[in-house]
C-alpha cells in the first residue's frame, strides 16, 4: 500500500453531494458504540480531527469486547484475559486520538437482549452531563453485529428523549457498500480524514488483539477481494455518516 | 496458553471431578461470516458460568482434542480443543484455535465463578 498516494488522492468523486463534518463548529462529540476498536475503524479520523479543533471527544464504549474471537495473530489473549486487553487496548487507542474512553459496562453479544429503554436511560445520563453537539452511533438495522444495531437503536432512542438539547445525531452504516447505498442511498455527511491518517492507523494499530490480522493481510497484499481493498482504500481517506432524523 | 498436553489436562480436570464448578462453554464462527465470501450465517452459542458437578471428565483423540465431562444427569462435550492453560485463578481454559489464531471453541472449568 502506498500511504502518500491515498493521502494524497483527490477525494471530490467519493464526496459529490454529501455535507462536509466541520470540527471546529462543534462543542463537544461523543461518540456511542459497543465494541472496543468500533470507534477507530468507524470514527477515528472524526475523533481525531475534532481533537486537534481543540474539540472535547469522547467515546462511551458498550461492553469491554470480552466476547471477541480474535485473541491476536499469534494468539495471545484467552476469553478471560480477554477484557482487561481490550480494555487497555482501548486506552491507548483513544490516547492517539485524543479522546477519553467511558463505559457502559454491558457483556459483549448481549446487548439486543437488554431493555433499550434501560441502556437509553444510561447513555441520556452521560448526554446531560456531556452536552455534545454531536453524537455517532451505528445505523440501527445496517450495522452486521447484533450489539451495533442494538446500541445503535438505544442512542437514537436516547437522544430523540433527550430534553437537554438536540444534537446532530450520525450513524455509520456498516456492511455490503452496494447493498447499503440500495437500502438506505447515499451518506449525508463525510469527514475527510486525510490529514489524521497516521493517528487513525495508529489507534487501530493500538487495537492489537483485533487487528494484528488484517495489518499483517495489508502488508502481504493478499486481501480476499476488491470490495476489501475498496474498504480499506475509503476508510483511510474518509468517514462517511447519515443523519439520524430526531422525530 | 499453550498447546494442549493431553496428560497434564487429563489430571487438572480429574482435579475438578466430583466438585461443584462453574463453566463456561461456548463456540463460535465470529459475527462477519455473512460478508465473506461465502456469506454463510454466523453461529454462535455460549453459556457462562452454569454450574455443574462433574462425576467423571476425560481428554481423547490425537488433537485437536476432545473433553467429556459425565455428569449425574447429562453430559457436556467440547471437541476441536487445541491449546489449555491453568489461571492464576486456578481456571482450566481448554480453547480451539483456527489456523489464523481465531477462537472457535472454549470449554473452562472453576470453581469460582467466572468474572460476572
Ligand atoms: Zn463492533
Amino acid at each position: 500500500m502506498n500511504r502518500v498516494e491515498l493521502v494524497t488522492k483527490p477525494i471530490d468523486h467519493l464526496t459529490e453531494g454529501l455535507d462536509e463534518f466541520v470540527p471546529a463548529n462543534e462543542r463537544h462529540l461523543l461518540v456511542v458504540l459497543p465494541h472496543p476498536d468500533d470507534e477507530s475503524f468507524a470514527a477515528g479520523g472524526t475523533m481525531a480531527r475534532c481533537a486537534d479543533a481543540n474539540v472535547p471527544v469522547t467515546f462511551l464504549c458498550g461492553t469491554y469486547g470480552d466476547m471477541g474471537r480474535r485473541m491476536g495473530s499469534p494468539f495471545f489473549a484467552t476469553r478471560e484475559s480477554m477484557r482487561d486487553v481490550r480494555v487497555s487496548e482501548l486506552r491507548e487507542a483513544c490516547r492517539v486520538l485524543g479522546a477519553t474512553p467511558r463505559w457502559l459496562g454491558l457483556r459483549d453479544r448481549t446487548v439486543e437482549f437488554e431493555d433499550p429503554h434501560d441502556v437509553a436511560a444510561r447513555i441520556r445520563d452521560h448526554l446531560d452531563e456531556l452536552s455534545p453537539s454531536t453524537v455517532i452511533t451505528f445505523f440501527p438495522g445496517h450495522a452486521v453485529h447484533p450489539d451495533h444495531d442494538a446500541l445503535g437503536h438505544a442512542t437514537h432512542l436516547a437522544v430523540r428523549t433527550w430534553a437537554g438539547g438536540r444534537p446532530n445525531l450520525l450513524a455509520v452504516a456498516v456492511g455490503d457498500r452496494a447493498d447499503i447505498r440500495a437500502k438506505l442511498g447515499p451518506p449525508h455527511v463525510y469527514c475527510d480524514v486525510r490529514s489524521v491518517v497516521e493517528r487513525k492507523l495508529g489507534a487501530l494499530a493500538a487495537h492489537r488483539s483485533q487487528t494484528e490480522m488484517m495489518f499483517q493481510r495489508w502488508e502481504r497484499g493478499d486481501e480476499d477481494d476488491e470490495q476489501t481493498r475498496t474498504f480499506r482504500e475509503e476508510m483511510l481517506v474518509l468517514e462517511r455518516y447519515y443523519r439520524l432524523p430526531l422525530d | 496458553m499453550g498447546p494442549i498436553d493431553p496428560q497434564t489436562v487429563q489430571v487438572e480436570l480429574e482435579r475438578r471431578v466430583g466438585r461443584d464448578l462453574f463453566m463456561h462453554l461456548e463456540t463460535t464462527t465470529g459475527s462477519y461470516t455473512l460478508l465473506g465470501p461465502e456469506k454463510r450465517p454466523p453461529v454462535i452459542a455460549f453459556v457462562r458460568n452454569a454450574p455443574i458437578h462433574p462425576e467423571r471428565g476425560s481428554i481423547t483423540g490425537p488433537g485437536p482434542y476432545r473433553v467429556g465431562l459425565k455428569l449425574p444427569g447429562g453430559w457436556v462435550y467440547a471437541e476441536g480443543l487445541t491449546d489449555f492453560e491453568v489461571s492464576v485463578r486456578d481456571e482450566l481454559l481448554l480453547a480451539g484455535h483456527d489456523a489464523e489464531g481465531n477462537l472457535t471453541i472454549a470449554l473452562q472449568l472453576s470453581t469460582q465463578p467466572f468474572r460476572e
